[in-house]
């Protein structure tokens, strides 16, 4: 029986619980004896220019090796074109948190000392906080690029008329909020120059991209740059290659031609690491009173803070993804994406996907509620058929296969859902305090969206049968070397125990893309089980000289790991004596998985939550979800990613939002203020199963990393909505804090 | 100055400057990592070991402070023959961790836990976890393990 599809424990774990895992800064290796500690000094203001350094008092504390700024740096490091990031800022500060300098000691606590004495002047310039301000154009933060716009885009259905044939139109501009990532292990960087090579040891996703990236801005050939990533505490699309921050250590290891570690505070982190989402949307949502939608358009302005990033990128992803699983002729989509003077914005959990479903969804109730018909009611009359597949949407997507209306329907059922209208009916009847919400969200989302890029493996049957995987896929916390071995196990026969995963590294590993948009087992797995077919097909062709028997008539007993002669375990042979007869070549694969388009998992969710009127808390009591990634190789890994997934969503829904005072200072740049999701906060989930296999890979799956986010948002934000709708509040922008519904509820009622 | 602390059974003595947090002696004078750091301001409970038996945020204790006394980290929890708590147990077979970052923390929180409440309800795991932020595993798996491991613990070895 075929591993495959069965509850497997992780094998890493017994490590993780017993001695922890090792992260950066944990590193305690011999290349890394003495090496100097890095503290950044930050911008304290969000707009300002520099008009000089004076670092002679820290350059004289003891134990201060150097204080580096940009001043240092050749001039060849330095960005050429207008919205380019330096290192170290040169002569102007965007965003609170920014680095401006950088300070060297030998020991860890002097570094902090050490940067209070170094004096930065700064002429303040205006703050461009928010999107509005931005657009405004009254203070652009580049001025040679003249204009604050990084980026627009359009797609689909541009034509304004296709909304006049419609009974009702509804419009709305509403915010998807910045939220900060908060991976538990913060940024950190090791670097080392020796012999003509740097080796940076970095809590990354993508070791190979960010040796790319050292490569490029510091001048140095690619061979000259190795790039380690150990355990890696969480990335949720943060930890993306290498930021400008690991990038400026790597940078001081080379200019110092010494060692450099550096791992920063909390406070750095939830100010200095990428925040994500920061969209404003306008929705405009029109279709007949039957709940036909016939015409949507989504305008998004996406804040890409300081530098632009990733930022337009993750427009473009929700312009892809704007008509979500509802079948709109009449979609079109558009954006610009604008700097600010705040934290840039790249890729968190979900990446311009989340946001996409958030406005469709918050779309649909909107027009449900317009026209007086159940949210559900509307949803179904506008699915995507089951038969439709492949189906190309208005804005470009070409969805490989789904099945929305089934989706919708398990959820329904799963939940309970009259009972739950039943029971919300009761409540108000009663005029309880405390309302019940039903929430729900459709959503499908694109994976491995670089489906083209692929992913690499090497596949290597040692001496002693056992084999060794080199992954170009990253985990921290996916469980790719227990997925991995299972993969194996399942093509080969192979044991998992006695299956090792490697990755992360860049001399083991030279050619890899990484983890990022939950393309991990789709690419890298689908890679690990085409070198395992290459290496069986290989091993046949050994087994075959060395039994002296046809090919043809050989079989891999799987469940024991031996070739053999059909049906004769007299000629058995191990795993071991193939690979002996593979002479000086080896038994090995080494291969790049492509896939001929990117996947499209799809799901529903339902959420309840409870309000109490008279306080604005909003408590979620269920979250019920259907997330259908194709074919499922370990349940248990994928329940944990739609777990994770789930607190996630709802986390935004309910609590989490990045702000920033009106000048540009973070509110919210400690966990002390950042509201991160705790396990009081939320519910145990409830599952459903669901699988559509996807048909542009061989294992049949889709991503799942991202999934529970772009579902879940959505319904608890919807859920807050409707257990407070009878009071006639028809929108709350999340999160849904108990000052936001209090303010909604009393504004609805003074409304009436 | 001069402080002796029993770590894991094993006192460990070193001159340490003042200023010392608990996490910094275990992980610099006692060179063991599994203990994070993973905040600034006591909130995210990474760091937590358990002090006399109770658990503790050691990012917020100085090493002085704690001079003389005895701390049990994650890398104490095993039996000398290597056999896991039945926390680690429980939080290996209910995939109660993803990372491993938060792990070490959220597994002494949750000794600590059961040892105040050997019989807890989910509410009450919940509530007890509150200071211990997880942002992978969305609490489901950690609380379904805590939950487990209190079983364990009630029924005869």
């Amino acid at each position: 029986m075929s591993i495959l599809g069965t509850r497997v424990v992780r094998t890493e774990d017994p490590r993780l619980l017993t001695v922890g895992g090792v992260y950066v800064d944990d590193l305690a290796i011999p290349e890394l004896d003495g090496a100097v500690r890095a503290t950044f000094i930050r911008s304290p203001v969000a707009h300002a220019a520099i008009t000089g350094i004076d670092a002679d008092a820290a350059r004289r504390l003891p134990g201060v090796v150097a204080v580096l700024t940009a001043a240092d740096i050749a001039e060849a490091m330095r960005p050429d074109k207008p919205m380019a990031e330096p290192l170290l800022a040169i002569d102007r500060v965007r965003y609170v948190g920014e680095p401006v300098a950088l300070v060297l000691t030998d020991g860890t606590c002097q570094g902090e000392d050490a940067a209070e004495l170094v004096a930065v002047e700064y002429e303040p310039l205006a703050p461009v906080v928010t999107v509005a301000d931005a657009l405004l154009a009254k203070t652009l933060l580049f001025p040679a690029a003249g204009t604050n716009i990084a980026g627009t885009g359009t797609a689909g259905r541009a034509d304004p008329d296709r909304f006049g044939g419609c009974e009702v139109v509804v419009e709305r501009t509403i915010v998807n909020q910045r939220v900060a990532p908060v991976p538990l292990e913060v940024r950190a960087t090791a670097a080392r120059w020796s012999d003509g090579r740097l080796t940076v040891w970095a809590s990354t996703q993508n070791a190979q991209l960010a040796r790319d990236t050292i490569a490029r801005r510091l001048g140095l050939d690619k061979s000259a740059v190795r790039v380690i990533a150990p355990d890696v505490g969480g990335g949720f699309g943060a930890k993306v290659g290498i930021d400008r921050d690991a990038l400026t250590v790597a940078w001081a290891a080379y200019h110092t031609r010494g060692s450099v570690r550096w791992a920063e505070t909390r406070s750095e982190n939830l100010s200095g690491m990428v925040h994500g989402r920061g969209q404003r949307q306008t929705i405009r949502i029109g279709g007949h009173r039957d709940g036909r939608v016939i015409a949507y358009q989504l305008s998004i302005v996406q804040d890409c803070g300081a530098y632009p990033r990733s930022g337009a990128f993750l427009a473009s992803l929700t312009q892809l993804m704007a008509s979500g699983v509802y079948d709109i002729p009449g979609c079109g989509a558009d954006y610009q994406a604008v700097v600010t003077t705040t934290t840039p914005i790249a890729a968190y959990r979900g990446a311009g996907r989340p946001e996409a479903t958030a406005a469709i969804e918050r779309a649909m109730d909107l027009f449900a509620g317009q026209i007086g018909m159940d949210p559900v009611e509307v949803r179904r009359r506008n699915l995507v058929p089951a038969q439709a597949f492949p189906y190309r949407t208005a804005t470009g997507a070409v969805y490989d296969t789904g099945d929305y209306a089934s989706a919708l329907a398990t959820v329904l059922a799963g939940a309970g859902y009259e009972d739950l209208r039943a029971e919300q009916a009761r409540r108000r009847e009663r005029g309880d305090v405390v309302c019940v919400g039903i929430g729900v969200s459709c959503y499908v989302e694109i994976t491995a969206a670089d489906a083209a890029s692929g992913e690499t493996a090497r596949l290597a049957i040692d001496g002693d049968g056992s084999a060794t995987v080199y992954t170009g896929s990253s985990a921290h916390g996916q469980g790719h070397a227990t997925a991995w071995a299972m993969l194996v196990q399942d093509e080969l026969g192979i044991p998992m125990e006695r299956v090792t995963v490697i990755h992360g590294d860049t001399d083991a590993i030279p050619e890899a893309v990484g983890t990022y948009g939950s393309r991990s087992l789709q690419l890298g797995g689908a890679a690990v089980h085409k070198a395992a077919s290459q290496v069986r097909d290989k091993a046949r062709q050994i087994a075959a000289q060395l039994i002296e028997a046809s090919e043809a008539d050989l079989e891999l007993d799987r469940d024991h790991g031996f070739w053999q002669v059909r049906g004769d375990p007299t000629t058995a042979l191990t795993w071991a004596q193939v690979a002996a007869g593979a002479g000086e070549d080896g038994l090995e694969a080494d291969v790049r998985f492509t896939a001929p388009q990117p996947t499209f998992p799809f799901g529903a969710h339902l959420a309840v939550v409870e309000v109490d009127t008279e306080t604005g808390k909003a408590r979620l009591v269920r979250h019920v979800t259907v997330d259908d990634a194709g074919v499922i190789v370990n349940p248990v890994l994928a329940e944990g990613q739609r777990h994770g997934g789930i607190a996630q969503g709802a986390a935004q829904a309910l609590l989490e939002e990045v702000r920033f005072d009106a000048d540009g200072n973070p509110q919210t740049a400690t966990l002390a203020d950042y509201a991160a999701v705790t396990a009081p906060d939320l519910p145990s989930f409830e599952l459903l199963d669901s699988v559509t296999p996807t048909t542009v890979n061989p294992l049949g799956v889709k991503g799942i990393g991202e999934a529970g986010t772009i579902g879940a948002m959505p319904a608890v934000q919807s859920a807050v909505i409707d257990a407070v709708a009878h009071l006639g509040v028809t929108h709350i922008d999340m999160p849904a804090t108990p000052q936001h519904v209090w303010a909604a509820i009393n504004e609805a009622r003074a409304a009436r | 100055m001069n402080v002796t602390i029993t770590v894991n059974g094993t006192p460990i003595t070193a001159d340490v400057a003042d200023r010392t947090l608990l996490v910094q002696f275990l992980r610099e004078a006692g060179g063991l990592t599994a203990t994070n750091v993973g905040c600034d301001t006591t909130s995210c409970g990474a760091c937590t070991v358990l002090l006399d038996g109770e658990s503790v945020k050691s990012c917020t204790v100085l090493a002085a402070q704690v001079d003389g006394s005895a701390v049990t980290t994650l890398e104490g929890l095993a039996s000398p023959d290597g056999q896991m708590h039945p926390v680690q147990r429980a939080f290996h077979a209910e995939h109660a961790l993803q990372c491993g970052f938060c792990t070490p923390g959220m597994v002494m929180a949750a000794v600590s836990l059961l040892a105040e409440n050997p019989d807890p309800t989910q509410d009450e795991v919940r509530a007890g976890l509150e200071g211990n932020l997880c942002r992978g595993t969305g609490y489901h798996h950690i609380v379904r393990a805590v939950l487990a491991a209190a079983r364990a613990g009630r029924e005869p070895a």
